[in-house]
């Protein structure tokens, strides 16, 4: 038996893809590196995909390179983790948020509309303050709290400006009132393998915007709701983000398919990137 | 550690032995500059081009 052999779909190798290309080395496995800028695949070419590897990781930055990326590899015949869907999906907010609630998933109340005067109606529906999201996006950036009409109108004349014709679908959210933290856990195969809290005095708690962290528990109902959200949205491999809602306890706000972990990492121990590696490795012996 | 040129200034730039292709390195320059894997298996720097979307921290 030879080493087994994984793959890794990626554009940019930050702490996270360098450290499961050292986790794979440390299992002695043969991991092949995707640098996606310099890939090229014909859809459909088995013969390519013959020479790749059976399994491979997608940690694409950019969600639309990790979604036409990973749907190009698996018409190669290659089992992607996340699959291309999955990863569709999740990077966008309305069908996330949509297959979460299909799957009887707590989630704060979220609606969309299409227009300014729509937006209106529905944030007076929902009840201020809410919470202003682009559909796609990550890191808490374009996402806005408004107070009242005032602020939203200024939000949505703002957002009608810009020339994305996604800036013309407006998610408006509850504003949560969270006790000044969310929790952020990672689901690698099925499994809540570390939880951590993220605090914030800024109300987007987010550690890429600097917060401080703590380990949460992942045993018990927390990590059981995370994976129930990850699967929900077909994901393997997830940062599922939750708030905790001091009548209606855990929220699903979102789930994440190429996630983050150095943070989660320094914070908890848990060897993350060896988490997935095993897991690649288990897919791959199948 | 490897010394490559930079394509911008000229100047040296220290690779890690360990420099996967995508890294990113930030150059005294001021100039972003990305490890990338040439066909025969050589690494050249190349300025970053950047994902065309929001990412990182
Ligand atoms: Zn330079």
């Amino acid at each position: 038996m030879g080493l087994a052999k994984i793959g890794m779909a990626y554009m940019v190798a930050r702490w996270e893809e360098k450290s499961i290309a050292s986790a794979a080395r440390k299992r002695g496995a043969d991991i092949t590196l995707i640098h996606l800028s310099s890939f090229h695949a014909v859809i459909g070419d088995r013969e390519l995909g013959g020479k790749l590897p059976g399994v491979v990781l997608q940690r694409s930055v950019s969600h639309y390179v990790a979604v036409s990326s990973s749907l190009v590899l698996e018409s190669l015949g290659l089992r992607v983790v996340n699959r291309g869907q999955a990863t569709a999906a999740a990077n966008d907010k309305v069908w996330s948020l949509a297959l979460l609630r299909a799957a009887g998933i707590p989630t704060p109340v979220t609606g969309v509309a299409f227009g300014s005067e729509a937006a209106g109606r529905l944030a007076d529906e929902i009840g201020y303050p809410v919470v202003v999201k682009p559909t796609n996006g990550s890191w808490g950036r374009m996402v806005a709290l408004a107070d009242d009409w005032e602020d939203l109108r200024v939000i949505l004349e703002h957002r009608e400006y810009m020339p994305q014709p996604e800036m013309k679908v407006h998610l408006i959210q509850e504003y949560v009132r969270k006790p000044g933290r969310d929790i952020r856990v990672t689901v690698v195969g099925g499994r809540p393998v570390a939880a951590i809290y993220r605090y914030s005095s800024h109300w987007i708690t987010n550690t890429a915007r600097g917060g401080k962290a703590e380990p949460a528990p992942v045993e018990g109902e927390l990590g059981e709701l995370a994976v129930r959200a990850a699967e929900a949205v077909g994901l393997e491999i997830a940062g599922v983000d939750l708030f905790e809602d001091p009548e209606r306890g855990y929220l699903v706000n979102e789930v994440n398919p190429v996630p983050e972990f150095k943070n989660t990492v320094a914070v908890t121990g848990v060897d993350v990137a060896a988490e997935i590696v095993d897991y690649l490795l288990e897919l791959a012996r199948r | 550690m490897p010394t490559l040129k930079c394509p911008v200034c000229g100047g040296p730039v220290e690779v890690p032995d360990d420099a996967m292709p995508g890294e990113l390195i930030d150059h005294d320059c001021g100039v972003t500059l990305e490890v990338v894997k040439r066909d025969d298996g050589s690494i050249e720097l190349r300025p970053f081009e950047g994902v065309g979307e929001d990412w990182g921290e």
